[in-house]
């Protein structure tokens, strides 16, 4: 068996409150794709930032080519043979692509940046990585994807023993996604050892070589991709089996109840964003909005919350015709909307858990009425443990939290405003299996308790498995409502999309 | 009807958009200087131009080191109080203690890029806005000043008085000694912006701090660098205004840090950082140098009208500004 490059033993490191990550032990071989999997907050960006300096080491060593070390920084790291891709790109969009990958090592004579060798070296770089694109342009004016590729051709041009990719993936479209796993192949041909953080299962199997499950800041195991199955792989994930998931499978379909809808759309519509449509939402019903991307989905959320205005149409709630001017208008209804972009449209992610969770709450009440701090604590403590927010720490900065459990903190703030009807959008989006079933399971307690939810989401067996009744978007119409029986399924959802059945 | 979205999106699509206010600018210079060669005969004295320079020299300078600090997306609002500082010191220095020349220069020098520096250091160790600090920067500078002394002192130090009234001459035209050190001011900083790690490090941090750090460059030490540049900048630029006006006075440069931003701003550079020329600065300058030399030939209108131009301009480039940055995604 080939030496490990790089071995990590008995790592621990403990933040205030918190203990991140205990006795773990992590190796990687050269020439090998090796997944690093586990839940929101399992600890695998703490493990990361540790190996690359910029988080210290509590106990444990790091021995890296035959070699302990301890990095103060990524820069360090970097020179070192550690490289790490994240996945907001951490590049300069204002630069260009020959720059972004030469940065801070230009080749110089006597202090001045040749720039022609910049360009000619990055192009040569990039070249290699079967990307031929104009090095001399903004990195800004390219895809995502390309940047992607550019981050990755600056790691491997620095170092190219170890190379980091955290969560690369999250916003590439498939094709990208493939021209990104070539580019892994034949980097890992040429012996650098990949370290590949991802939530897509799929993706693991297809490329990965071994797996390292990570949970609750301890490690689970270490295993040969092809001897493991994906339900073993889901169950070392998150410690228990899938009966949260299996569950909720069996949950009765609720018959639709009262005769006043509690929100009664019709001919709602506003151009550009979506074509007029009618939809109604009884209290304690979900109803799940399913269609493509760029469907329409957001923009009938939008149009229902007021966060976007309607041109046509009326809107009545509880029976009464109401003009939405706007987010207040909506919360003065007790509509509340959990925004697809939790990090831009959210969270205010310099503020701690507590202060993001009584937002709203504040923001009805106005300002001249601050909450009680007993009372913010009360509440805060509630839903933390409620929606098992980790870790559990109410002054914790949003921003240092994982994925999954911001999103909880944004349904914790909607939550304590008491909503009628709740308005989700792709909640679940780029968060583990085991928050995904936790957040799903929370949308069905609530509408057993009253609550009427909106469920936007791409994924079409979610949207089925939670709402009673789902609406079909295409091409911004909503073409058909189909109430979630027994006979409704996938397959005859992405039928009446491909059809584009007129109601 | 073409939206503001759709306009923004096209331009925003454009590889080489960041040379569009650049663009701007000159087109708008040209125009000016044009109307003005139109209505007034004496306007097409090259000497017309080579005056702005004389008149706007320091201001030059003083803009320079400005463009560095918004390169970073920082703010630099001491500078016009570093300006009255430094022409203070030297005056009281040449005047009351009779220093000689050559001591007071590089002391002056020195005291202009230590205020920078130590401002420098408090925006990035304490992590606190740059508004802020450069504000109470501005107060201590100006504070300084007055408690030097209230009235003006006239300065007619030898070397002072030489470079206040030597010329330098090609035919029939001259500059002043100060324009010609501000231009080599500006030929030294547009080759460390183009040419030196320094400068695309400023550039970088400009774009993206956060990924700045992650790729490994020196933050703190380009962040501080370029407030202590612009310190710099202002202490040379207030030895220029001293040569200009021969006199210290806790009252020059009043507001001069915003003719600088002003001068910045509409020489194309992003007021959120990463995006700029020293160029633009030069030819933002000469704009504001022209609009003045106009409204002078006029004779009709009051000065004041300077000031409500550069208002009018001043929102036409930041809503250009706007067209082109890319919308976050």
């Amino acid at each position: 068996m080939t030496e490990a490059i790089l071995t990590m033993t008995g790592i621990g490191k403990e933040f205030p409150g918190v203990k991140a990550l205990s006795e773990v032990d992590f190796r990687l071989l050269p020439g090998e794709v090796h997944a690093l999997m586990g839940e929101n907050g399992a600890g695998k960006s703490t493990l990361i930032k540790v190996l690359t300096g910029v988080y210290d080491i509590d106990q444990g060593s790091i021995v890296l080519d035959g070699r302990p070390v301890e990095f103060s920084g990524p820069l360090q790291a970097q020179h070192a043979g550690i490289s790490t891709v994240y996945q907001e790109i951490n590049l300069c969009p204002n630069l260009s692509v020959a720059e972004n990958i030469f940065i801070g090592r230009e080749p110089r004579l006597l202090g001045h940046i040749r720039w022609s060798t910049v360009e000619r070296r990055a192009s040569e770089l990039l070249r290699r990585l079967q990307l031929d694109i104009d090095v001399s342009a903004m990195l800004g004016t390219y895809s995502i994807a390309v940047q992607q590729m550019v981050a990755i051709a600056r790691a491997i041009d620095i170092s190219a023993k170890v190379l980091i990719l955290d969560e690369p993936t999250s916003s590439l479209d498939a094709g990208e996604v493939g021209q990104l796993f070539r580019v892994m192949r034949q980097l890992k041909d040429e012996g650098i050892a990949i370290l590949f953080v991802t939530h897509f299962l799929d993706q693991v199997y297809e490329i990965a070589d071994r797996i390292t499950v990570l949970r609750n800041g301890r490690r689970v195991g270490e295993y040969r991709t092809a001897e493991l199955t994906l339900i073993d792989l889901i169950g070392k994930m998150i410690g228990k089996e899938l009966e949260v998931l299996e569950r909720l499978e069996d949950r009765p379909k609720r018959a639709q109840e009262g005769d006043v809808p509690l929100v009664d759309a019709r001919e709602l519509g506003r151009k550009g964003a979506v074509a007029p449509f009618s939809l109604t939402i009884h209290k304690g019903e979900v109803v799940g909005l399913a269609g493509l991307l760029g469907s329409g989905r957001t923009e009938v959320a939008r149009l229902l919350y007021g966060a976007d205005r309607a041109d046509h149409g009326q809107l009545a709630v509880d029976g009464r015709a109401v003009t939405m001017r706007g987010p207040r208008s909506a919360m003065a209804k007790n509509i509340a909307f959990c925004s697809e972009n939790r990090r831009t449209e959210g969270l205010i992610e310099e503020l701690t858990v507590r202060e993001n969770i009584v937002l709203a709450m504040q923001a009805t009440r106005g300002w001249t009425r601050p909450i009680p701090r007993r009372r913010q604590d009360e509440l805060v403590d509630r839903y933390i443990k409620a929606l098992d927010i980790r870790p559990a720490n109410p002054d914790a900065p949003v921003r240092d939290l994982s994925g999954g459990n911001q999103q909880k903190v944004l349904l914790a703030r909607w939550l304590i405003t008491e909503p009628r009807l709740l308005i989700l959008d792709e909640p679940t989006r780029g968060i583990d299996i085991g928050a995904k079933a936790e957040i799903q399971r929370l949308v069905a307690q609530l509408s057993d308790g009253g609550m009427a939810v909106l469920f936007v989401s791409a994924e079409l067996e979610e949207v089925l498995r939670l709402s009673h009744k789902v609406a079909v978007l295409r091409d911004r119409h909503l073409i058909a409502e189909l109430p979630n029986d027994d006979t409704l399924d996938v397959d005859r959802v992405m039928e009446t999309i491909a059809s584009g059945a007129k109601p | 009807m073409t939206t503001f979205a759709e306009v923004r999106s096209r331009l925003a699509g454009t590889r080489q958009r960041r040379y569009l206010p650049l663009y701007a600018t000159l087109a708008l210079l040209a125009l000016m200087y044009g109307s003005g060669v139109v209505q007034y005969e004496a306007f097409s004295d090259p000497q017309v131009v080579l005056n702005v320079f004389i008149d706007n020299g320091f201001l030059l300078v003083v803009a320079v080191g400005m463009t560095f600090v918004i390169l970073t997306g920082g703010i630099d609002l001491s500078v016009g109080a570093v300006v009255a500082l430094t022409t203070m010191v030297s005056a009281t220095l040449l005047e009351g203690q009779g220093w000689p020349a050559f001591a007071v220069l590089p002391l002056v020098l020195l005291m202009g890029a230590t205020l920078g520096f130590g401002m420098g250091c408090i925006i990035h160790y304490f992590e606190i806005q740059p508004f802020i600090v450069t504000l109470a920067g501005m107060f201590l500078a100006r504070g300084l000043c007055y408690t030097i002394g209230t009235s003006s002192i006239t300065i007619d130090e030898p070397f002072w008085t030489t470079m206040a009234q030597s010329k330098v001459r090609f035919g029939d035209n001259f500059i002043s000694p100060s324009v010609v050190i501000a231009l080599v001011v500006v030929l030294v900083a547009a080759y460390v912006l183009a040419f030196t790690r320094l400068g695309r490090n400023t550039y970088a941090i400009g774009g993206n701090p956060r990924s700045a750090h992650l790729m490994g460059l020196p933050v703190a030490r380009t962040r501080i660098g370029v407030y202590t540049i612009s310190g710099f900048c202002s202490a040379l630029g207030g030895v220029l205004l001293s040569f200009y006006m021969l006199s210290g006075n806790s009252l020059h440069a009043v507001g001069m840090e915003l003719d600088a931003i002003a001068a910045v701003v509409i020489g194309g550079t992003l007021l959120t950082g990463g995006s700029g020329f020293v160029l633009g600065t030069v030819l933002g300058v000469l704009v504001l140098g022209i609009i003045q030399t106009l409204i002078t030939f006029d004779g009709r209108l009051s000065s004041w009208w300077t000031k409500i131009v550069i208002g009018a301009l001043l929102f036409a480039f930041i809503l250009l500004q706007r067209l082109i940055t890319p919308r976050k995604q």
